[in-house]
């Protein structure tokens, strides 16, 4: 597999919120805006490219039995830098993600990179596969924040779409599940066309 | 009286899967029968209640007199990971039946973000618990878990038999779903 294929298959065929559904908790708990899902998936992206770059260094060291702790201690390192780094510069995305920036630790999407791409590849590849993944995970919690805040709040990072309230159920729990549902949906359509 | 108000709080007001959107893998992977989504409760229930107890003497008795708060998140997912371990280890010797019917549902809950999650909830100080709240909280959201997926599981089990658009099928339709499960949770907001 070509290197370009290995970056853009994160976005539509391999998506990994969409078509793997992992990673499904931060992608509905945070995606209240555009915004928050940019911020939470780029932080997803530096915990997934840093610990697949790790991973894929050390992966001859380490004894196939241990393996799963020690990519979890790995991955929780990186974890708590960005906590500790977004609590001190972006405080006020620190807040409104709050509890789920620490759960970055267990979102399955990094475990899964690690170990299903990054324990059997070069750290190239490892990068180019973090990237893809990452920023396809970024592309789907950005659409659907602003999926959300567009029909929630008539607005779109922050800017005014249309004049009035919108519904607030988009915002509120129930509407990042039916959100969620009718992008999947969307995605299988489009993946479909595209085959 | 306190404790039953933590548990109502933790089962409807603020559920865990519905309202805070933790263990969604598991609420979406295991859900497919009524009995596999049962025995995932029963599972999430021991250890979830373990790892609290656990993890809230780790964090006050040892993260805060070193001051060494920065450590949460990885003793927590270690304490968390052996924990299941262990529990599998000694249920296997213990009572191979239970072992039988958790046994494949244990591995999968390291990476359920419900049981991290739970554990630093417990600690905040917001909420300002002592162990035995902290437990309580433990419980009632591990309660909260087993409503919200055996009767989601009760209605993907009709769902199957539904007609469904060809695009809708499979975890799209799932996902409304639980979408509307949600929206019938809401009712209970301001409940305590």
């Amino acid at each position: 597999m070509g290197q370009l294929q290995n970056f853009t298959k994160g976005f539509v065929k391999d998506n990994p919120v969409f078509v793997l559904l992992l990673g499904l908790c931060p992608a509905l708990g945070v995606t209240t805006s555009a915004f928050n899902g940019l911020g939470m998936g780029l932080a997803t992206t530096f915990v997934l490219v840093s610990s697949n770059i790790v991973v894929s260094l050390i992966k001859d060291l380490i004894p196939t039995k241990v393996r799963i702790p020690s990519f979890i201690v790995v991955i929780a390192s990186f974890v708590t830098i960005t906590d500790l780094v977004m609590e001190a510069y972006v405080p006020a995305l620190y807040d409104s993600l709050g509890l789920f920036i620490p759960l970055i630790v267990v979102n399955c999407l990094v475990m899964g990179r690690a170990e299903a791409f990054a324990s059997k590849n070069d750290t190239w590849s490892a990068i180019v596969d973090g990237m893809g993944m990452g920023l396809g995970f970024a592309f789907a919690l950005t659409m659907l924040g602003g999926l959300r805040e567009i029909l929630g709040a008539g607005e779109l990072f922050g800017w005014s779409l249309f004049a009035g309230d919108g519904m607030l159920v988009f915002v509120l729990a129930p509407g990042a599940f039916i959100g969620l549902g009718y992008l999947v949906a969307l995605n299988n359509i489009v993946k479909k066309k595209l085959d | 009286m306190e404790y039953i108000v933590i548990i109502i709080g933790a089962v409807f007001v603020n559920n865990i899967v519905l309202a805070q959107f933790l263990g969604i893998c598991p609420y979406l992977g295991v859900s497919a029968r009524v009995s596999t989504s049962i025995g995932m409760s029963g599972a999430v229930m021991f250890v979830m209640t373990l790892a609290t107890l656990v993890t809230f003497l780790i964090f006050n008795y040892i993260l805060i007199p070193f001051n060494i708060e920065y450590l949460q998140t990885i003793s927590y997912i270690l304490v968390v990971a052996s924990l299941v371990q262990m529990v599998e280890i000694i249920l296997k010797k213990v009572s191979p039946a239970l072992y039988q019917a958790l046994g494949i549902f244990l591995p999968l809950i390291v990476t359920n973000c419900a049981i991290l999650g739970v554990t630093i909830l417990a600690v905040r100080e917001d909420f300002g618990f002592n162990l035995l709240e902290g437990v309580v909280f433990a419980i009632g959201n591990a309660l909260g878990f087993a409503l919200t997926i055996i009767l989601f599981a009760g209605i993907r089990e009709h769902l199957e038999l539904m007609d469904v658009p060809k695009g809708m099928r499979g975890a799209p339709a799932a996902l409304v779903v639980a979408g509307i499960l949600a929206l019938a949770f809401m009712g209970f907001a301001n409940l305590v």
